[in-house]
């Protein structure tokens, strides 16, 4: 589970959520209390207080990922995550390194599709100097010459892994079939010639449109005051430009032909990866596509990819599907790895039961199990205080409203067995796949002109 | 830029969980984190022998509930690698009174989300599930300790899951094959050498009567500790477990953990992969050191904090040295895991830049070694190392999943929950002397394999990118 389509669907699979039958709700809501804090300076935060342990998380992301990278300079802004802690202000990388060590602070940043997210954990003790530092890190990164070639060389063999790496492969080239040449398609760590083209200068300047306090959101959980955070909320971002300056993303036309391409590579097992068109967040269908996709391949075992392929056939150790909604247009893929003799069957097993979704739907039953474990383990998702921001930042991310948490629950359970089996109708159908397998598998042979 | 590095700690010999690999993170995160933590745990023993630890933690209104057994794949009979961890994966097959595949679904139906994992020492088993469920896990979890039951529906595609999880994690994935390789030279006798998920050709043989055999033999109350974390109190398990468990005759007696010892290493070893699938060229060595229950008191703290010293993170000597400074390597980095029942390991890594060589990252390497173990470490860096990893310890404090696994792990190797309380007492307690005599001891090239991984020949003056 490597490649970036997958991470960003993990991500996005977490950045929602569940519910359950009839049966008693064990809501998060009951424990957790959100709120929304607004700075003097105007820097809004949704806070979550906590205080039972001397430490607190803070989440935070600005709209504008790899996406949004210049065409020629594939893989900026995950070069730029990579750069944020090597030097800011007057501190060389080597000071800032040793500093956050010191304060015994966990800072890091990522470069998603269409995000540039960030996460802070500190013990309280070290609050103010810890805020400092991503202060620094936000308004006055470096890029020194030396770390930014150390960098861009540890990247350059990241790259290299990538490329051999059947699970990166085969997700990589499902993107590049289903989107083409739209930005959508590219890895979010760039090319090797995105990298070698990349300078100082293009980091200067994608600091300057992305960090602004318009495309700015954060959520903060655990030790920490409403006072103490809105002061610290004005002294970390509140110099940030008020305008961001990013491109508008393309809608993308999406690849709507079936087609196999198969990657050759010497491996004992294939690297399957399949999928069709799906939706976006925003679809009406979303929370039924949501539920039904639980039953058919989300959530591991129990689901109806796992009986057919892993539970009694034992053809892959893990198979799944998910829907990965992007804002522009959304997709809806799966995976699984098979020995290369039972590619074929495989495939086989996975179109059956995504046509038996599309045309029968799922069973009252299954409907009332997956309400039930998807309301009931909403709770699992809250229980520390990186998950809760977590957890808040998506929600912020995906414009669901600060009562999202309290009214999730309720949302699964409205979803009928009418709704479930329109959304299968509508958007699955295991003869519109478009599959791409990396290894050497027995019988199945590319269909297409791009494999 | 931490993923190669990830990537190159979890080639430690690491658990094998069934549906995700968690050993690897959390051997490491186990290792930095058991704490004289402030937290608040109680701790008893039924009379059939099973322990329990109870650890509340009432921020959220759900629980982890964990049974751990003292057996893992280091317990296993010649011939049969990988039966600990295929009989996990059966253990979510049927029982007297369920059908295969139920205990799983019973668990999502109720809201909860279960997995197991395995390593050398160890197997454990879990749900994470909203408190008012507690009852109900614990019952599903006594009943298969005792009641499971297997027909060869179950072995045959199960079996060839467990198969296809191997090519997932390793056959398909050159590094994790060298990993094993240097598992299997550094111990010459110890069950440590073999890999966990087991041996291709011992796995496609077991059999449902190995499964059966090896279950009956350890699968017993006396031979279980049951860890709850969460919104629970002392009272409430006390009760629940006075139900389900107490009543559970023990079936077996495992007896002592009797284990073919390590000899005493006297030769270096080196292993030297060559694979086309190998995308970037790098050396690992691992050293055989002394475990946390070493007889040598506060000796795998000092080893825990000298592999912070020498490589965790871009402020560690190997890091600065070989990557800032000599511009030698593109990811350096070291480990220790000393969470084991019968030996330690201490590691190193190193991935040479673009164009430069393995050996020459080994030599550099092996000058930092060099450096460390004839001048010893400062007292600034001793501070700084301390200070990181008893900061770990109130990071933990964070998650019930971490506590529990720290002392469900601590309590399946050899240890006390008393140990894992004052993990950090005893970190504050070491010297400047304890790490260097430590170093000295440990950085002996006879004690370590060293594995070369390369995807073509490299010859002498060329340089292979």
């Amino acid at each position: 589970m490597n490649s970036n389509t997958v991470n960003a669907a993990i991500g996005f699979l977490s950045g929602l959520c569940l519910m359950v039958l009839i049966v008693i709700n064990p809501a998060p809501a009951k424990a957790l209390e959100v709120r929304k804090v607004t700075s003097p300076g105007g820097i809004s935060a949704w806070l979550s207080e906590d205080h039972t342990i001397p430490l607190f998380a803070v989440r935070f992301s600005f709209k504008g990922g790899s996406a949004a990278d210049p065409a020629d300079k594939a893989g900026l802004a995950y070069f730029l995550s990579g750069m944020l802690d090597e030097g800011a202000g007057d501190m060389t990388s080597a000071d800032f390194q040793k500093q956050v060590k010191q304060l015994n602070m966990r800072l890091s940043f990522s470069a998603e599709r269409e995000a540039f997210s960030g996460s802070l954990q500190t013990l309280t003790v070290n609050r103010d100097a810890a805020f400092d530092m991503l202060r620094l890190a936000l308004t006055s990164p470096r890029f020194d010459d030396a770390p930014l070639n150390r960098v861009r060389g540890q990247i350059a063999l990241s790259l290299r892994e990538d490329a051999k790496d059947p699970e990166t492969i085969v997700g990589s080239r499902w993107m590049g079939l289903m989107f083409g040449d739209h930005p959508y398609a590219r890895p979010i760590k760039g090319s090797a010639d995105g990298l070698k083209a990349i300078t100082g200068a293009d980091m200067k300047d994608l600091v300057k449109r992305l960090f602004a306090r318009d495309n700015l959101l954060i959520s903060v959980v655990g030790d920490i005051d409403e006072a103490t955070l809105k002061r610290l909320l004005d002294e970390t971002f509140g110099t940030l430009p008020q305008k961001s300056n990013m491109p508008i993303i393309p809608v993308p036309s999406i690849k709507t032909d079936p087609q196999i391409a198969v990657i050759e590579r010497d491996l004992p097992q294939s690297a399957i990866r399949f999928g069709h068109i799906g939706i976006k967040r925003d679809d009406p269908d979303f929370m039924n596509a949501y539920v039904m996709n639980h039953i058919l391949g989300g959530g591991g075992f129990g689901s109806r990819l796992t009986d057919e392929v892993r539970e009694k056939r034992g053809l892959s150790y893990s198979v799944y599907s998910t829907f990965y909604p992007l804002d522009q247009g959304g997709v809806f893929f799966g995976g699984a790895a098979t020995v290369n003799e039972r590619v074929s069957e495989t495939i086989d097993v996975i179109r059956e039961a995504l046509n038996k979704m599309a045309l029968d739907g799922p069973t009252a039953q299954e409907l009332a199990e997956a309400k039930t474990y998807l309301t009931g383990s909403y709770a699992l998702r809250f229980d520390n205080s990186r998950k809760i921001a977590g957890q808040l930042l998506g929600i912020q991310r995906q414009n669901l409203g600060i009562d999202y948490v309290v009214k999730r629950n309720d949302l699964v359970n409205a979803v009928t067995l009418e709704d479930v089996r329109n959304v299968a109708k509508r958007i699955i159908s295991g003869d519109s796949l478009v599959i791409t397998i990396v290894g050497k598998p027995k019988g199945v042979k590319s269909d297409g002109t791009s494999g | 830029m931490k993923d190669f590095a990830d990537k190159l700690n979890q080639l430690k010999r690491s658990g094998i969980s069934l549906k995700i690999l968690l050993a690897a993170c959390l051997t490491i995160a186990a290792a930095n984190t058991a704490a004289a933590l402030n937290v608040d745990v109680t701790h008893f023993k039924l009379d059939n022998g099973m322990q329990v630890v109870v650890i509340p933690d009432h921020r959220a209104p759900v629980v982890t509930n964990m049974v751990w057994y003292r057996v893992g794949a280091a317990d296993e009979p010649v011939g049969k690698a990988g039966i600990a961890h295929f009989l996990e994966h059966l253990l979510f097959k049927g029982t007297d009174k369920l059908a295969p595949g139920e205990f799983s679904k019973i668990v999502r139906r109720n809201g909860g989300q279960d997995n197991a994992f395995t390593t050398h020492d160890f197997t454990a088993y879990y749900q994470r599930i909203a408190k008012d469920r507690l009852d109900l896990v614990m019952g599903l979890e006594a009943d298969r300790m005792v009641n499971l039951r297997l027909t060869d529906n179950d072995i045959t595609p199960e079996k060839a899951v467990v198969q296809e999880e191997r090519r997932s994690r390793t056959d398909n994935d050159p590094s994790s094959l060298l990993s094993e390789q240097m598992s299997a030279a550094l111990y010459i006798a110890h069950p440590y050498r073999k890999p966990v998920i087991g041996w291709m050709s011992d796995v496609k043989n077991l059999t449902r009567e190995d499964a059966i055999a090896f279950y009956r033999k350890y699968y017993t109350p006396q031979n279980a500790i049951l860890v709850v974390a969460g919104d629970v109190t002392v009272d409430e398990v006390r009760k629940l477990v006075g139900k389900h468990f107490a009543p559970l005759k023990n079936t077996a007696d495992p007896g002592p953990r009797m284990r073919t010892p390590e000899p005493e290493p006297l030769a270096a070893r080196r292993i030297k992969m060559i694979d086309d699938r190998a995308a970037n060229p790098f050396v690992q060595r691992s050293y055989l050191t002394h475990n946390y229950g070493s007889a040598i008191a506060g000796r795998g703290h000092a080893l825990e904090i000298l592999s912070t010293i020498l490589g965790s993170g871009p402020t560690s000597r190997l890091y600065r040295k070989l990557v800032v400074e000599q511009r030698q390597a593109s990811f350096a980095g070291a480990w220790y895991d000393g969470d084991s029942l019968d030996n330690g390991t201490i590691g190193v890594y190193a991935a040479p830049s673009a164009g430069g060589s393995v050996a020459k990252v080994e030599a550099a390497l092996d000058g930092v070694l060099a450096e460390l173990v004839k001048g010893g470490i400062t007292q600034e860096e001793l501070d700084l190392a301390k200070s990181a990893l008893i900061a770990s310890t109130v990071y933990a404090l964070d998650s019930q999943f971490q506590l529990a696994y720290l002392f469900g792990s601590a309590l399946t190797t050899g240890k006390t929950v008393d140990d894992v309380l004052n993990w950090s007492k005893t970190i504050e307690n070491i010297t400047v002397d304890d790490v260097n005599a430590a170093a000295r001891e440990a950085f002996a090239i006879k004690r370590s394999v060293t594995g070369v991984l390369l995807q073509k020949a490299e010859t002498a003056g060329t340089a292979q990118n």
